[in-house]
């Protein structure tokens, strides 16, 4: 392995298993003055972009009637954990077009599993 | 002044202090190993001459620069530099450790060859409109006055070679010392392609 990938390695963190279309719970860290608290931000992830250190995911929610998408990076300390609400099933690796969509039209089909 | 020559190995993106990411340059930096010093009796001015970047097979290494490394025992190196360093012995070796995180360094190396480039891209002339059926797109336009001076100044920016030469950066951080793998990350871009020999310069 070259030093630049031992170098990236160095800083990779694994969020666990989430894919496009999952709802997922991100725990962020918020820094209050001198003091942390954790802050969940739930929401659909809408697109996976990039890879190693510079791997980014982009979550969208509707907050008081107002789409809000954020994107982290994987590998951000700001990151506590991130738990898996529902799994989706969708055909598409971004998932831009639920933007357009309100209500009914913009939800994920529940991707069914089997046991 | 605290120097050392390294190998530029590419980019990437790491994670900082603050949590931000921060973009870096990987140096393979040392160790140098110091060939020859020299003194102001012997030679007139004093400085050290390093080595670095192992000749692995012996047979690349000619006669007379066999002479020069069995004269300081020590192992064939392919770059020879001299640095402004003093307290430092033949056979020493200058490695990353005498750097730390958080360190200013100034940064030298042989810049991408760009080859024959024209002037907007060699001394960032405006050129001409694109469109509108302008005829001036990319071209120099008028060199200089006619009857006084009769000629054109010196250091009239002219298309010709860009690039290949050697570039100093100033004001770069030390992200990280891995001293394990004799390597900086310092912050920010450094001169020349992947590959580059690079100076690496801590004023003191």
């Amino acid at each position: 392995m070259d030093m630049i990938s031992v170098i990236e390695e160095g800083f990779k963190r694994d969020l666990g298993d989430f894919n496009i279309g999952d709802t997922v719970k991100v725990f962020v860290k918020v820094t209050e003055g001198d003091k942390q608290r954790i802050q969940p931000y739930q929401g659909v992830v809408i697109g996976k972009k990039g890879g190693g250190t510079r791997e980014s995911f982009m979550v969208r929610k509707i907050s008081f009637g107002v789409g809000v998408e954020r994107i982290f990076p994987v590998c951000s300390p700001s990151i506590d954990r991130v738990e898996v609400i529902k799994r989706g099933s969708v055909r598409r690796a971004k998932l831009y077009y639920i933007r357009g969509r309100k209500g009914k039209a913009a939800k994920i089909k529940e991707k069914e599993t089997r046991y | 002044m605290t120097e050392i020559l390294g190998k530029k190995l590419g980019m990437t993106q790491v994670i900082g202090e603050d949590g931000k990411m921060c973009p870096v340059t990987v140096v393979a930096a040392g160790p140098c190993c110091v060939i020859q010093v020299k003194t102001r009796e012997n030679d007139g001015y004093e400085a050290i001459k390093v080595g670095f970047s192992e000749i692995k097979k012996v047979k690349n290494v000619n006669k007379p620069m066999t002479g020069v490394f069995s004269k300081a025992n020590s192992k064939p190196y392919r770059i020879l530099r001299e640095f402004h360093m003093s307290d430092l012995k033949t056979g020493e070796m200058i490695t990353v450790e005498r750097f730390s995180k958080g360190d200013i360094v100034t940064v030298s190396g042989i810049s991408k060859g760009k080859g024959f480039q024209g002037v907007m891209k060699r001394h960032n002339y405006a050129g001409g409109p694109g469109s509108h059926g302008s005829m001036f797109n990319r071209a120099p336009g008028s060199i200089g006055a006619s009857s006084y001076p009769s000629r054109v100044w010196k250091n009239k920016g002219m298309p010709g070679h860009m690039g290949s030469e050697r570039v100093t950066v100033k004001n770069l951080k030390i992200i990280d010392v891995r001293a394990e793998q004799n390597v900086l990350l310092i912050l920010g871009a450094v001169p020349g392609a992947k590959g580059t020999y690079l100076e690496i310069r801590k004023e003191k």
